[in-house]
């Protein structure tokens, strides 16, 4: 490890060592569980199913490494989500329910909560995590109050759009029955994919993404730098109540039903997400590449309980407690040699 | 000017928990009148109407709205005691107090099955084996924080992600009942006393709290590290040591909220139990008018903050709206709440009145003149 930091003219940031730490350990671990349980992870499809059915917590995961970088927390992402996927349901069941309407009214919802949040945040200068807690009671309430009962979407126009897939016939396996199942993968996919394209140039080239990144790291240097602090954090929780509404979208697009418990406890997997992959809560360091593949770590520790055949209910949570135990330890420690070393 | 002398920090940080049970007692003074004298409700029940029962083992109660507010918010106001000491301390909020109570009622309950009869020795040694291994898991998130530098939400989320499943764990996949009037004693009512037992621990855990602060510097010293961290070790303040110890005296706090909440049902459910209280443990503190960022802090303010989280949700189930549906209703008003406490609003307002305040003394001064 040393030889290779002295032999580099140019270290690694924080932000690129934590993400290839990330990175690593997610190629070990796959690579683990292929030669440990085979079967379903040589194939393709298991990727693409872990892409699938977490793609709007990948999504929401983005839109709160964007607020952590900048300093700030929201752990209303899940909750939003949820009343974004009841509320567009409810629309697309009455009569006139539009489609395109429809994912206006997603990204209106999520809008609005960014814009209500970022205003309290950023000019009435109140706690984030306060803010942000309130809007998630709001959200969850408003989810219950529109209907308790599990609502199915049945929008004809709705239901072609949700079972639109990608066929990759290459990508597929032969079955027992000695049948070829080509790869599947679903539209969700497809925009977390765009999302993670546009957040990950927004961050990189785009100047707003390297306020955020200044705001994060101090905010009284942002200030002197000339940086509109107050936009720039105003922006940031913006973008993330936008992503959760796109996140609603592609919830409902895998489930295709609104329920009140649906995306519970989003928030804090999206937080794990964003921490697995090095985005820091003090602000300032974070990588959309390396939430990304937090995202998938996450998942795949999930998946790899399921296979080992832990079936008591509890082991999932308490493996992935432990997991998460080991990357927050293990980040510690990296930062911790870094900043004696300097 | 004495108006003013209120609102601009008269009462300190107290002021936003005093103002919301100011503004919550005056609506409910209002909704009383309107549906006595305006709409003339019969059979209506005044908010505030205290009134003496007989429980169903024949023992006089106080029963009303106020007394299920002071009775209700007892899980909370323990809570909120060792949440305020981890924010002073560290900066950040331990989201774990939950999933922690769940594990300290299991343990409870699982030493009570294991000793067979219940009396008052197994309840004692079941409470002090919960008190351990909550410290236990205390201390395994202070060390994250304070050894190993990671934020307490960060640190305390791996908890939170398992401690649930550890309580379910231990209890080996069931939903275990007690039973004993001893039970019955801590969680509802100790027989000739009219006071629920559990407010009775809120005081009790008050008082332990304030003569540890009379006799110890802990108040100052965690004050300090939360201040500035580097100037109290200077100053030869141990700040792991004190990070560590709030966190070991939360997890105290802890097992005591999660064995009232055991014995007021009878029974663990680990999925239930307490649930989302972290979440309004921390609103309690910051209703309380201390800084989520660590530094001063006023225990007194978290518990009165946790009477108007309390306060507020039965003034909603009093207007019929169903437990689902509060939080929607309880957003609504921490957002005025926070916004009348912000800084921001606190300095318009205070502007405000002043300009207001010298119009006045101008348009006498044309008077006079």
């Amino acid at each position: 490890m040393k030889n290779i930091f002295k032999k580099r003219q140019d270290p690694l940031t924080d932000t690129q060592l934590l993400m290839t730490i990330t990175i690593c350990i997610f190629i070990g671990m796959y690579l683990f569980a292929m030669i440990i349980f085979g079967g379903g992870f040589l194939h393709a499809q298991q990727i693409f199913d872990l892409l699938n059915d977490n793609a709007s917590l990948i999504i929401v995961s983005f839109g709160l490494t964007i607020v952590m970088i900048g300093g700030g927390i929201d752990i209303s992402v899940g909750a939003v989500t949820s009343l974004v996927v009841m509320s567009c349901v409810l629309y697309l069941n009455s009569s006139g329910g539009n489609l395109f309407v429809a994912i206006l009214l997603a990204l209106g919802i999520g809008l609005a909560f960014g814009v209500v949040h970022g205003l309290l945040i950023s000019y009435l200068e109140i706690q984030p995590f306060i803010v942000t807690l309130a809007g998630m009671f709001f959200a969850r309430g408003m989810t219950t109050i529109l209907s308790v009962n599990p609502q199915k979407a049945d929008h004809a126009g709705f239901t072609a759009l949700r079972d639109t897939q990608i066929v990759i016939p290459w990508l597929g396996y032969t079955a027992k029955n000695g049948n070829l199942v080509p790869a599947r993968i679903e539209l969700g996919v497809v925009v977390a994919i765009l999302c993670l394209i546009v957040m990950f140039i927004v961050l990189k080239y785009v100047r707003l993404g390297r306020n955020f990144y200044a705001l994060g790291g101090n905010q009284t240097s942002a200030l002197m730098l000339g940086i509109n602090v107050k936009r720039t954090r105003f922006l940031s929780y913006v973008l993330s109540g936008l992503l959760s509404g796109i996140s609603g979208f592609v919830f409902m697009m895998h489930t295709g039903a609104g329920n009140a418990t649906n995306a519970a406890g989003m928030e804090m997997n999206a937080i794990a997400s964003s921490i697995i992959g090095g985005t820091l809560l003090t602000g300032g360091v974070g990588n959309i590449i390396g939430t990304f593949f937090g995202t998938m770590t996450l998942t795949t520790i999930k998946k790899i309980v399921v296979s080992s055949g832990l079936n008591d209910p509890w082991w999932q949570s308490i493996t992935t407690g432990g997991m998460l135990c080991l990357f927050i330890l293990l980040q510690s420690i990296v930062l911790g040699r870094r900043a004696k070393k300097k | 000017m004495k108006k003013k002398r209120l609102f601009s920090g008269g009462l300190g940080q107290l002021t936003i928990p005093f103002v919301a049970i100011c503004l919550l007692v005056l609506f409910n003074v209002i909704r009383d009148l309107i549906m006595i004298f305006v709409l003339k409700t019969p059979d209506y029940i005044s908010f505030f109407s205290i009134e003496i029962t007989k429980n169903n083992i024949g023992n006089s109660v106080l029963s009303g709205n106020l007394i299920s507010i002071i009775n209700g918010a007892s899980e909370l106001a323990v809570l909120a005691i060792g949440m305020t000491l981890v924010t002073a301390a560290c900066g950040g909020q331990d989201i774990s107090v939950g999933a922690a109570a769940a594990i300290a009622g299991s343990v409870f309950v699982k030493v009570l099955k294991a000793s067979g009869n219940i009396n008052a020795g197994t309840v004692i040694l079941a409470f002090l084996c919960a008190c351990i291994v909550a410290m236990i898991f205390g201390a395994f998130n202070g060390t994250l924080v304070a050894v190993f530098k990671i934020q307490p939400m960060i640190a305390t989320l791996i908890l939170y992600t398992c401690g649930r499943s550890i309580a379910y764990w231990i209890n080996g996949g069931a939903t275990p009942t007690v039973e004993s009037p001893i039970i019955e004693g801590i969680g509802r009512f100790i027989p000739g006393i009219p006071i629920p037992t559990p407010v009775l621990i809120v005081a009790v855990m008050l008082i332990v709290f304030k003569v540890l602060f009379r006799f110890t510097s802990l108040e100052l010293f965690t004050q300090a590290v939360g201040i500035n961290q580097s100037a109290a070790r200077l100053n030869g303040i141990n700040p792991t040591l004190i990070k560590l110890l709030s966190f070991i005296l939360l997890g105290a706090c802890v097992s005591v909220a999660g064995i009232i909440g055991v014995s007021r049902l009878g029974l663990i459910n680990h999925e239930t139990l307490l649930l989302d209280v972290e979440m309004d443990a921390i609103l309690a503190v910051a209703i309380g008018g201390n800084s989520l960022g660590g530094g001063r802090f006023k225990i007194s303010g978290s518990i009165i903050g946790a009477y108007v989280i309390q306060m507020l949700t039965i003034t909603l189930y009093s207007m019929k709206v169903s437990s689902t549906d509060v939080k929607a209703y309880k957003a609504i008003v921490i957002v005025l709440l926070v916004v009348i406490g912000s800084p921001v609003f606190k300095e318009k307002f205070g502007r405000f009145m002043a300009r207001r305040a010298a119009s006045k003394v101008q348009a006498k001064g044309a008077e006079e003149s």
